[in-house]
């Protein structure tokens, strides 16, 4: 052997040689000991897709432990699994039959496991849903029919199995098909087949032995190579939803790439475009890719990058539309239906994160409408909390509108998860969007102040006595010392001329007020707490000044109404780069923080927050 | 799209997530086919860059063709190139090769132990010095939050059970009935302070996709994958006393390809040539349980 790798030119992209099989992803579904492993193994050694030996150490291993062997036992890795003769976990078996390549994803049927079966279902472009014959449709049976619904699999096959254990009955069997028929009729999927099999047996799987001669369906192997691969979206309207922004200016790479995936639709340079939540526009300057022959458009599938024709300030999260198309829906109240799987159940009052597209934002639930056992169909109503495995139709309300489309639309940007605690908890798809009715802040703070408690001091008692009109001043702009000094000057300014005045620095609440919250993570929970407290200073007849960098409108509306009925005014520093707020007075970056904050000062008087006040 | 193209364009994503998610990131790099794919899928996700340091745990087994190869395209993609190893087991000589440990408990030691103290900044790191072309002890090394690993699911049983993002506990170890639900593409991105992610992008991918996409990116991929005229080649890389060649006179990409497709190798398990696999009942699960790759 030689030390040297071989010298191959870089950069170089081949055309593929060969039209490659496309590839499929099929999750098999079903009640626990329905016989979903089995299938899958039996699918694998009949089509000789095992390892060679596979079976044969499988079969020594049974042996050597005296137990009987099973089809299922090819599946269940897990040491657990084979102890307990269930699976736990969602596996992926490869093989290949003469039209495609499959991933089959064998699900868990246990209930403990649903959010195995959702991981593995969520995969998957078409189902194999298994019952059994004796034991006949079962809970889980139904919750995972439904449940296809929800994850946007719209192909599926229903094998009615162990029909060995009922003399092949072709009664057993048709009533169990009218039955499940109906049932899926009303989450409104319409299987393609349903099969009479024995997976133990090996009856229409791959090969059909002489036991059902009044079924002239296909096996399970012909139904799968039956479905149909969805075509990607390539008609729809755009949707790109941002992931990151790349500079990598330090390898001496200017380009500034919009990075992401096409959900749907297609994108060529020289396209008007328009991202949302923010309705920032821009045309196409450019494809980006990496050794692949250079390209003026991209559609549906692709994980790609463009360049603007302009500097544009967008935020890895927003939604890349085509002007001219239909472009995506922007709203902070969501109409949902959601599964959860958290071990503890999803509550009012509690701040989640929604994951959707690219978007990362607080969200809390609003309002339950109903709530959904999904394996009787039987809905509930007036419930206070979404418990582990419910199905619930419910009203979610995030702190800043985000982007989406109704999952009947378009599915990808339809469907969001949320978390809780790190984890994902659960899942849905959006609705409806509603018009923002009342949010929750507003609805906090109405409460707040009906039941608040008072003296006979009245605010205009207060003002009167400090000769002052209390207020907030919330200095805003780009994340450097401007806005401390400016607020440390306007304090000595106001302080000096005799008023009640306080400077809240961010790191003097980070000490302690804040002190349980990371400085990066929970930007949002700051802010609300700076609300409360401004509004606890405003409410004491003060002056208030403090500071948050690059504050965008939903952020300034949130401390606003936190704040009510205290005023507050808004001060910005420099240039704007995000999201235009509404400030009351603008300051030019260069101006010394003494300057500024005589101008500051000044309008206050002007605004009557300080009477008798001169220069 | 073509299969070759889905799959790329999933893995890309993963990457990006990754990347935008953690800002305590690191990639394994075997030096293998599979991790040197996902270092050129890095290079698609990021147009040519690699942002993300690149991790070696250097057994001292490895077969030294694999050093030369590791540090000259650290080089040429100008990669943040990092080694870690478990020196007190070297110096004590506990291992396989020296006839003090099982291949097991070996693997445990060099592979595992090294992986998860490396990866926690608890034992030193060394990193490529592109000026001088040398390794140094890397300063107040930091814990990595995630970390992504060529595992491919059609390997072996317990890696079929992986999630994309899989999170792991303080301890490195892998609960595998508690794994987080993982849904469409949204992963799971967020994580307990001390606790890590274990980010798998290949996951979908087969040995012969894998060869496939070589082929048609035209990746460099290290000569002892092609058989150099002794009518043997690796099929897998691993530590030179565990791991065997095959016999096979495959000496380019396509033919490894048509190997794979109709040849001899269609129905034999990749890892047929790893020893430490056959002395454990439950296949590599205790090992990956433990953290290993």
């Amino acid at each position: 052997m030689t030390t040297a790798t071989k010298t191959i030119p870089f950069n170089t992209y081949r055309a593929e040689k060969t039209a490659l099989l496309e590839k499929m992803n099929i999750v098999i579904i079903g009640h626990v000991d329905h016989g979903k492993s089995t299938l899958v193994g039996r699918l694998l050694a009949d089509t000789d897709s095992l390892p060679q030996g596979k079976l044969a150490e499988v079969k020594a291993r049974c042996e050597r432990n005296a137990r009987p062997f099973e089809y299922a036992f090819l599946l269940d890795a897990l040491k657990d699994e084979q102890a307990q003769g269930i699976t736990i976990d969602s596996a992926r078996c490869f093989f290949r039959s003469s039209r495609r390549e499959y991933i089959l994803i064998d699900a868990p049927g246990h209930v403990e496991f649903l959010k195995n079966m959702i991981s593995g279902a969520a995969r998957a472009e078409a189902a194999v849903l298994v019952i059994d014959a004796k034991e006949g449709i079962q809970e889980n049976s139904r919750r995972h029919g439904y449940l296809l619904g929800m994850l946007g699999i719209r192909q599926a096959a229903v094998c009615v199995n162990k029909l060995d254990l009922v003399n092949y009955s072709r009664q057993t069997f048709e009533a169990i098909r009218d039955e499940f028929s109906a049932f899926l009729r009303q989450t409104g999927i319409e299987p393609r087949f349903f099969i009479p099999i024995s997976a133990r047996d090996g009856h229409n799987i791959a090969g059909r032995l002489d036991k059902t001669d009044w079924y002239k369906g296909p096996t399970v192997l012909e139904a799968l190579d039956c479905f149909e691969k969805e075509p990607a979206a390539v008609d729809k309207p755009l949707r790109f939803p941002v992931q990151d922004i790349y500079k990598f200016t330090e390898q001496g790479d200017d380009r500034r790439i919009a990075a992401g995936r096409i959900e749907t639709g297609s994108v060529t340079t020289g396209d008007d475009v328009v991202f949302l939540p923010s309705g920032k526009r821009a045309r196409i300057a450019s494809i980006e890719a990496f050794n692949a022959p250079r390209a003026e458009s991209a559609g549906a599938g692709r994980s790609t990058g463009v360049t603007l024709d302009r500097q544009l300030y967008i935020q890895p999260g927003e939604v890349m539309c085509r002007a001219g198309q239909e472009t995506a829906q922007v709203a902070t109240h969501l109409r949902v239906n959601l599964f959860w799987l958290g071990r503890e159940p999803m509550i009012f009052n509690k701040r989640y994160l929604l994951k959707l597209g690219t978007a990362k934002v607080p969200v809390w639930l609003r309002r339950i409408h109903t709530v959904l056992d999904a394996s009787e169909l039987t809905t509930e109503k007036n419930r206070s909390h979404i418990e582990r495995h419910d199905v619930a139709e419910c009203v979610l309300e995030t702190l800043k509108p985000v982007a989406f489309d109704l999952s009947s639309a378009i599915a990808q940007t339809g469907r969001f998860v949320i978390i809780d605690q790190y984890r994902i908890c659960g899942g849905g798809i959006i609705l409806e969007g509603q018009r923002e009715s009342q949010t929750l802040v507003a609805e906090h703070v109405a409460q707040r102040e009906r039941n608040w408690r008072r003296s006979r001091i009245t605010p205009a008692l207060r003002a009167a006595r400090l000769g002052q009109k209390s207020t907030l001043v919330v200095v805003t702009g780009p994340a450097d010392q401007s806005g401390e000094n400016l607020a440390r000057h306007l304090e000595e300014t106001l302080f000096n001329d005799g008023r009640q005045v306080y400077y809240l620095g961010i790191n003097n609440s980070l000490l302690g007020i804040d002190s349980d919250l990371s400085r990066s993570g929970l930007r949002d929970e700051f802010l609300r707490r700076l609300g409360e407290v401004s509004h606890l200073f405003t409410d004491a007849g003060l002056i208030l000044i403090t500071t948050v960098s690059d504050l965008d409108p939903y952020e300034l509306k949130l401390i606003k109404t936190l704040n009510s009925p205290g005023d507050c005014l808004v001060v910005r520093i420099g240039a704007q780069t995000d999201a235009e707020i509404d400030a009351d007075l603008r300051l030019p970056a260069d101006l010394p923080a003494s300057e500024g904050a005589k101008d500051v000062a000044k309008y206050l008087a002007q605004q009557h927050y300080l009477p008798e006040y001169y220069l | 799209m073509s299969q070759l193209d889905a799959l790329e364009s999933q893995s890309v994503y993963i990457l990006r997530e990754a990347y935008r998610s953690f800002k305590q990131l690191v990639m394994l790099w075997s030096i293998g086919k599979d991790s040197t794919v996902l270092l050129w899928l890095a290079r698609k996700a990021f147009f040519g860059h690699v942002p993300i340091p690149l991790l070696h745990i250097d057994t001292h087994y490895k077969i030294p063709e694999m050093i030369a190869y590791r540090d000259r395209f650290a080089r040429e993609w100008n990669l943040t190139m990092l080694v870690g190893r478990n020196a007190e087991a070297l110096q004590a000589g506990q291992t396989f090769p020296s006839g003090r440990c099982n291949r097991l408990q070996c693997c445990a030691a060099l592979k595992s132990e090294a992986l998860k103290h490396t990866l926690s900044g608890e034992w030193p790191r060394w990193i490529l010095n592109h000026r001088t072309g040398t390794y140094e002890v890397q300063p107040q090394p930091e814990a990595f939050t995630g970390v992504i690993v060529g595992a491919r699911a059609d390997e072996e049983g317990s890696r079929s059970k992986e999630r994309y993002f899989s999170p792991r506990d303080k301890h490195s170890e892998w609960d595998i009935a508690e794994q987080p639900p993982e849904l469409w593409n949204q992963f799971n991105t967020d994580f307990a302070p001390g606790t890590h992610v274990r980010i798998h992008p290949l996951l979908d991918w087969t040995e012969l996709n894998i060869w496939e996409y070589i082929e048609r990116e035209n990746i460099p991929i290290i000569d002892l994958y092609f058989d150099q005229g002794q009518g043997t080649r690796y099929r897998s890389l691993g530590c030179a006393p565990c791991t065997g060649p095959v016999v096979s006179s495959a000496r380019t990409v396509a033919e490894i390809i048509e190997e794979l497709k109709s040849g001899k190798f269609a129905n034999i398990a990749e890892r047929s040539g790893r020893q430490q696999d056959a002395e454990d009942g439950g296949g590599l699960e205790t090992l990956r349980r433990d953290g290993y790759m």
